[in-house]
């Protein structure tokens, strides 16, 4: 039998040198070939605009008060009236100014707003750190950071987060939370420059439904009906 | 269009867009490089500055509007609150890499001005639009108290 074992043993020698070459060729394909991928030469990534910055807004129109006119029952009128209003009042650019705290949200998501910012007496921030020290009389396109002459919160009686457009129709309408008798309310929503401000945000912000004349057309169509709030 | 802006008590005659940010005229027109770039979007302060005495974010005061104020950088703002607040910066050896620290500085020296003897809510809400990312608030409240401190007591 002794004369089988260098014929097995050359057997084993073969198969490991067949084995281990295959190996070494596989790596060196691997190698080769990751090294010519990694190596081959690509077009440099170029600058560009940012795309998110330039998507374009999307018009959002808001129903005209002629429309509710087709609602015979007047106090259906003023709620569907109202409710249409509701879609600016409640919309981002509005509500981000009528906290339920002294802090200011943002963006579309109503997050706390950065920095850090408080109200104030008078809604125009703390005496140390003011809107003003960073909102400008106007939108700043470079920066991106909105302005207007008026940058302010809303007292802290209109919070409007957290409150059913039934609540907010409500608050509305007592002079006790609005400071505002039924007149000054509807010049605030028809002419109110910060107001408008939601119809002009600047840089990529999504502005209020339709314009604010539309918008002051529904507000005075809802008061000449009497005023009915939504439950 | 040309605008005649006032920076450090002189009149500077720039050539440069209106929408230009006030920072960028600072920085790359006048070489006033005190003034930091930290993002360009009015969130972190590094850009602060004083414009009629206020403290504002240059990174979005266009030089149009900039154009009609007194402003006072860094590189020049002078007074015995200044110099309280340089020795305290000092003393607690406020800065790690330094960035956002002439923000920091231009800040406090207002803050010591609407307010003597702040307490840590007026820091607080006066400094709460400078951030640094060192992470030094802690030496930054504790040399506005010194300064203002310092400021109080007879010399
Ligand atoms: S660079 Fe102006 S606040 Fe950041
Ligand atoms: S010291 Fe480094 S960012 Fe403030």
């Amino acid at each position: 039998m002794s004369w089988h074992a260098p014929a097995f043993g050359n057997w084993r020698r073969r198969l490991k040198v067949g084995v281990l070459s295959l190996l070494g060729l596989i790596v060196v394909v691997v190698g080769a070939g990751g090294l010519a991928y990694a190596l081959y030469p690509r077009t440099m990534p170029q600058t560009q605009v940012l795309a998110a910055r330039l998507q374009p807004v999307e018009i959002e129109r808001l129903r005209l008060a002629a429309y509710f006119d087709a609602i015979a029952d007047p106090r259906a009128r003023s709620i569907a009236l109202f409710e249409e209003a509701g879609r600016v009042i409640q919309h981002p650019r509005c509500m981000n100014c009528h906290p339920r705290t002294d802090r200011p949200t943002q963006t579309d998501s109503l997050r706390p707003h950065t920095p850090w910012v408080t109200r104030g007496v008078d809604g125009g921030g703390a005496p140390t750190l003011r809107c003003s020290t960073c909102h400008q009389a106007e939108n700043f396109e470079v920066s991106g950071v909105p302005g207007n002459i008026d940058w302010k919160l809303a007292p802290i009686e209109m919070a409007w987060q957290g409150k059913t457009l039934g609540d907010i129709c409500r608050q509305l309408l007592d002079p006790a939370r609005s400071h505002m008798t039924r007149e000054e309310l509807l010049r605030h929503m028809t002419e109110d420059e910060l107001v408008g401000w939601a119809w002009t945000p600047g840089a990529d912000r999504r502005a209020a439904p339709g314009t604010q004349a539309e918008f002051g057309a529904l507000i005075k169509a809802w008061l000449e009906t009497d005023a009915v709030c939504p439950p | 269009m040309s605008y005649a802006i006032s920076v450090n008590g002189q009149v500077h005659h720039v050539e440069d867009d209106g929408q230009t940010p006030l920072l960028w005229v600072l920085r790359d027109t006048l070489k006033l490089t005190g003034t930091k770039y930290g993002c360009g979007a009015a969130q972190c302060g590094a850009c602060t500055v004083h414009v009629d005495g206020q403290p504002m974010r240059s990174c979005t005061l266009s030089l149009e509007v900039a154009s009609s104020a007194r402003i006072i950088t860094i590189e020049a703002i002078e007074g015995a609150d200044v110099r309280a607040i340089q020795d305290a910066w000092v003393a607690h050896d406020v800065p790690q890499c330094g960035f956002c620290q002439s923000g920091q500085v231009m800040s406090a020296i207002a803050l010591l001005r609407a307010t003597e003897k702040p307490t840590d809510r007026d820091i607080d809400l006066a400094m709460s639009g400078n951030l640094c990312r060192c992470a030094t608030y802690n030496r930054v409240r504790a040399a506005i108290h010194d300064a203002a401190s310092k400021l109080g007591s007879p010399t």
